[in-house]
Order: structure tokens, then C-alpha cells, then sequence
């Protein structure tokens, strides 16, 4: 049966308006809005749910791993509720201001303590610094092949098949285990998790590691570790000088906008 | 390695032709080759490329390294990735940069890790800092709500992949000169380790996307499958492409490969047209390049009415008809 791990990571809510979003431009870091929640980033939901599809169809064991500070439990403990086994954090100061770089080299290496897998899920891009390169940075660590993004994902015979996605459709592509992928939307809604489940999820403690446990040099780490610098973040300014056209009627709007693209000849 | 000098570009080719992010990637890399005084270079993998190394000089390379092997027919990680390491390598450009397509997304990570050196992601601007002569790279990040500007200090090559349609290209001088090197793959076919069975495009109907002029996009709020189809008339009378924000797709709605945004498809029509969409920083990623944004909404207070020129506050099914009614009137 595979062994399957998926890395997840927990982020402040994407959903949230654009409104109470605020940055601090001198220490070059999000300012943490009161009242937004953290989540599992959106994509990375989905890799958990492409494993649960395999688990479904011929069982195996789901390993998620997750590097980060400050961890929600109930937040962070979503991909058990949704049927996954085992969860593995990994908490250390020296992981702190980590880039792509960074953060695929500290889970490489805790995926090597785990041990043996077959196939590495992670979402195509996390939701809030959409870098899109932990997944490929990770199977370039391992020495293994992966296959980004992907929209389903069948194993047999040792063997995997995928339907990675391409501009206006997708490609079929076999290929031998043990692979990465990194999973996008179009795979479909991942599951809730069932009462049960959370209840299971409930009793379950996480492993936690620092950076010794997964035989980590500090210096490949964290800020330590990062090869690109940020210089510069800012909210970009929106001019907002939306012109409303209105009627009496929503029709009567609709021609005067139709009458109004005339007049400055966009129709 | 000899010292990193020069701006490389890695070109794409679309069924024989060089696909357009080559030309705005050639654009760009010049105007930050000229910023260094140094050479822009570029390179193309793939299989019978002919004539289209000239093409790059002809938009603007001073160098093009071609790569043709039947191995690279089409993209396929493992084998691109060993032959880019490879002229890289060779090359040592100081820049390198990719598009954020399929390939450049896929490539340029593992890439970059292989080089030990780092890649920004889906850059909307690159300039030279006057001072270090560093690759200021700028991105959006979380979903467009903030921008972000990157360097690379200590590694070389600084990567980049930049955003379709980010850059301009140039006009094209097909009297311009350079020179075409021929670079052997020299693949190990055990090197690749999958392998594409089949290929599977979804039909579009009508005008793509990317080309379009005009655009009809739904979001949310247009509520169903078949309430996404009161759409198309306007469409047809405007002569444009339909596209929808990520609900409508992730709902089945639509087709996936009509979504506008950070992850789905970079369009900059002259008129795009909004209904029933929010205007989150993730669906406006893909439509910032638009010139005019009308908004159809029934929320008043929706961010889209922030980015938009024109709007009309109500419900859309009401409006369409009588809009594309109108419009088709003053066209007729």
C-alpha cells in the first residue's frame, strides 16, 4: 500500500477583504489583521485531498508535515480530520525568515527522516506568497521527478499516472515512483472533514521536530539559508475613479452605459 | 566558471513558432541588457527548430544558443532541466530569464535549485539597481494584495520568470545581427523519467482568451451553469472571448480553461467587461493588464468597482439583455 506525504502549510485567511490587508513597510512584513483567521493554504488542502483519493481507492498511509510558527491546532490538524494519519510539525526559531529555498530544504530533510514514500504531494503555490517552488525544490533535493501542477493522480503497479495541466488542456504522463507533484484547484473541492474524523483528529497528538531531529544544518535554514533578499513590500494604490452610470430602471442603467461606451468609443 | 556576465532568456516555441513570451522576454532582457552594457542571449530547446534562432535576433538577441534534439520535442522536466544546466553553464549569464507559462512555472524552480541559485516567480517588472547592478525583481504576492521587490546577492544566475504580456516586445529589424550557436543536447534518454502518453486540448470556440480584444467574465455571482450561458449574447454582439473568475470553474460551471487569474489565464483586452465578480486580487491578477474594466455588480461596495472606469450597480439579469440589446442597436 503507498506511502504517501503531503506538506501543508498554515497561512492567514486569502479569503479575507482586500480591505484589511496592511503591511509594515519598514520591517518589510504583513501586519497580522485582527479578526482574520489562519487556515490550511487552499491548494495544499487539495494535495491533501489527492492522497485521500488514492487512500480511498487502495489505502495506504498519509503523512502531512508542516513547517511554520505559531500553529492553530484545530487549524493545523484539518488534513487528520479529512482522513490523513500522521501529522509532523516542524518548530524552530532557526527556521524563521526562511525563503523557497529554505523551506524545501528543512522539509527534504524531514521527508528523509521519515523514510520511505512513494509519491510527495504539496499544493501548486501557497496563497500568500505564491511562489510556486517548494514542491520542485523539495523533489530537486531528494533527487526524484516531479510533475507540476497536476489535476489527478492514479497509482498502480507501481506506477503513476497524471494529468498534469497545460495551457487550454491537460497532458496524460506515466511515470515510476517515488514522485513529487504539487496539486492545483482544477483537481475539485476537497472534502469536509466528517465528525468522526475530527473526533479521530481530536486524540491525535502531532510529532513535532526542530532542527536537530531532522539533522538540519542551521546554516541551509531559515533566514540563514535564504538565497533571495526582500528589499522592498508594499500595498500597491488603486486610483478608484469608477464611474457609476445610473437609470431608473436597471435597464434604463444598462443603456445609458451602452450609450456611454459609444461616446468615449470602446463599442 | 568564468564570471557571470549577459542577460539569457529561454525562449518557447508553439507548434514551429516562437510563442509570444519569447518576443516580450527578448524585449525585456534587452532593455536590461542595455541597462548593464552587456549582451542578451538567448536559448531555445526543442525539436526541427529551423530558422527561429534568427527570429530572436531579429526581436532583439545578440546570441542564440539552439538546442535541437528529438528528445526535446516537447517539454518534459528532467530532460530540460539537464539541458539548461548545461548551457547555463556554459553560458554563465548573469541574468536568466523564463516566462511563467507551463514550462517556465515547472522549469525554473528546479532549475534554479540545481544551480544553487534562487528564481522569483511571476515577475510584473525587472529593472537593474543603479548602485549594485542587481536584478530588482518585482512580484505580486498574497494573491495581489501587496508587491513585493526581490534581489539575489550572493548567486548567480539571477532568475526570473516574468509574467505574459509583463513586457513589451520590440519591432522586429530583420536586419539586425548576431549569431546562432549550435548546442548539443548530448541527453542520456535514461535521464528522463516520464513520459507524456497523451495530449488533450479542450476545444475553445470563437476567440481566445490571451487574443481577445473585448471580454465578457462571470464570477460568482452569475450562480449557475446555465445562468453563465445569459453571458454569450453580449458577447457575440461585442465580438468577444468569455472568461470567469475560479468559483464558476471550480463549481463546474465552466470549463477550467477559461478562468482569468493569478492561476489561470494573463488577458489585457481593451474592454473587459465584469459581472457578477468581486474583484479579488487573485482574479484581478490576471486582468490588470486590461485598459477599461466596466463592472456589473449588485453590491455597491465589491473591490471591482475600485478597478473599474464605468459601472452599474444591479442585477445583471436585467442588465445584459438590455445592454446587449443597445449595443447591438448602435452597431447596426
Amino acid at each position: 500500500m503507498p506511502n504517501m506525504i503531503v506538506c501543508v502549510k498554515q497561512i492567514a485567511d486569502p479569503e479575507a477583504p482586500p480591505g484589511s490587508f496592511k503591511v509594515d513597510e519598514a520591517t518589510r512584513q504583513v501586519t497580522p489583521a485582527s479578526g482574520v483567521s489562519q487556515v490550511v493554504s487552499p491548494f495544499d488542502e487539495q494535495a491533501v485531498e489527492a492522497a485521500l483519493r488514492i487512500k480511498d481507492a487502495q489505502g495506504g498511509k498519509i503523512t502531512v508535515i508542516s513547517l511554520g510558527k505559531n500553529f492553530v491546532m484545530d487549524v493545523i490538524k484539518k488534513p487528520l480530520s479529512m482522513g490523513a494519519d500522521e501529522l509532523i510539525l516542524l518548530q524552530d526559531p532557526a527556521f524563521d525568515g526562511g525563503d523557497s529555498h529554505a523551506t524545501a530544504y528543512a522539509l527534504a530533510m524531514a521527508i528523509k527522516k521519515v523514510g520511505e514514500f512513494d509519491v510527495i504531494f504539496c499544493g501548486r503555490q501557497a496563497a500568500d506568497w505564491d511562489a510556486g517552488q517548494v514542491g520542485s525544490g523539495i523533489a530537486e533535493i531528494l533527487g526524484i521527478p516531479s510533475i507540476t501542477p497536476i489535476k489527478k493522480i492514479e497509482l498502480a503497479d507501481g506506477k503513476a499516472k497524471v494529468e498534469r495541466i497545460i495551457m487550454d488542456g491537460y497532458q496524460v504522463i506515466e511515470a515510476a515512483t517515488p514522485l513529487l507533484v504539487t496539486v492545483s484547484n482544477e483537481l475539485g473541492e476537497p472534502r469536509y472533514p466528517k465528525l468522526k474524523g475530527i473526533m479521530a483528529a481530536a486524540k491525535k497528538e502531532p510529532i513535532t521536530w526542530n532542527a536537530a531531529d531532522i539533522g538540519a544544518d542551521t546554516a541551509k535554514c531559515g533566514a540563514a539559508g535564504a538565497r533571495s533578499k526582500l528589499m522592498k513590500l508594499f500595498v500597491p494604490v488603486k486610483e478608484g475613479k469608477c464611474e457609476i452610470i445610473e437609470g431608473e430602471s436597471p435597464e434604463e442603467a444598462a443603456v445609458a452605459l451602452a450609450l456611454k461606451l459609444r461616446e468615449v468609443r470602446l463599442i | 566558471m568564468a564570471e557571470n556576465k549577459g542577460v539569457m532568456i529561454c525562449g518557447e516555441i508553439i507548434e514551429g513558432k516562437l510563442a509570444p513570451i519569447t518576443m516580450e522576454l527578448l524585449g525585456g532582457g534587452r532593455a536590461l541588457a542595455t541597462k548593464l552594457g552587456e549582451e542578451l542571449c538567448a536559448v531555445l530547446l526543442g525539436s526541427g527548430i529551423g530558422d527561429l534562432g534568427k527570429e530572436c535576433i531579429a526581436f532583439g538577441a545578440d546570441k542564440v544558443y539552439v538546442v535541437d534534439d528529438p528528445l526535446l520535442k516537447e517539454y518534459q522536466t528532467d530532460a530540460y532541466v539537464t539541458v539548461m544546466e548545461k548551457v547555463v553553464k556554459q553560458v554563465s549569464p548573469s541574468i536568466l530569464l523564463m516566462g511563467t507559462t507551463a514550462m517556465g512555472r515547472d522549469l525554473a524552480p528546479r532549475l534554479a535549485f540545481r544551480l544553487g541559485t534562487a528564481v522569483s516567480m511571476d515577475c510584473t517588472a525587472l529593472d537593474i539597481d543603479p548602485d549594485s547592478k542587481l536584478l530588482l525583481q518585482t512580484r505580486a504576492v498574497y494573491g495581489g494584495n501587496a508587491t513585493a521587490v526581490y534581489v539575489c546577492e550572493g548567486n548567480k544566475p539571477q532568475m526570473a520568470t516574468v509574467r505574459s504580456k509583463a513586457m513589451d516586445p520590440l519591432e522586429k529589424d530583420d536586419s539586425k545581427s548576431g549569431e546562432v550557436v549550435k548546442v548539443e543536447a548530448g541527453l542520456d534518454p535514461s535521464a528522463i523519467k516520464w513520459k507524456v502518453t497523451d495530449t488533450v486540448k479542450e476545444k475553445i470556440e470563437g476567440i481566445k482568451l490571451e487574443d481577445a480584444e473585448v471580454i465578457v467574465c462571470g464570477g460568482r455571482g452569475i450562480g449557475s451553469a446555465d445562468a453563465f450561458k445569459e453571458l454569450e449574447p453580449l458577447a457575440q454582439v461585442l465580438n468577444a472571448a468569455v472568461g470567469a473568475t475560479r468559483p464558476p470553474c471550480d463549481n463546474g460551471w465552466v470549463s477550467p480553461s477559461i478562468q482569468i487569474g493569478l492561476t489561470g489565464k494573463i488577458v489585457s483586452p481593451t474592454l473587459y467587461i465584469a459581472v457578477g465578480l468581486s474583484g479579488s486580487s487573485q482574479h484581478m491578477a490576471g486582468c490588470s493588464g486590461a485598459k477599461n474594466i466596466i463592472a456589473v455588480n449588485k453590491d455597491p461596495e465589491a473591490n471591482i468597482f475600485k478597478e473599474a472606469r464605468f459601472g452599474v450597480v444591479g442585477d445583471f439579469k436585467k442588465i445584459l439583455p438590455a445592454l446587449t440589446q443597445k449595443v447591438k442597436e448602435l452597431r447596426s
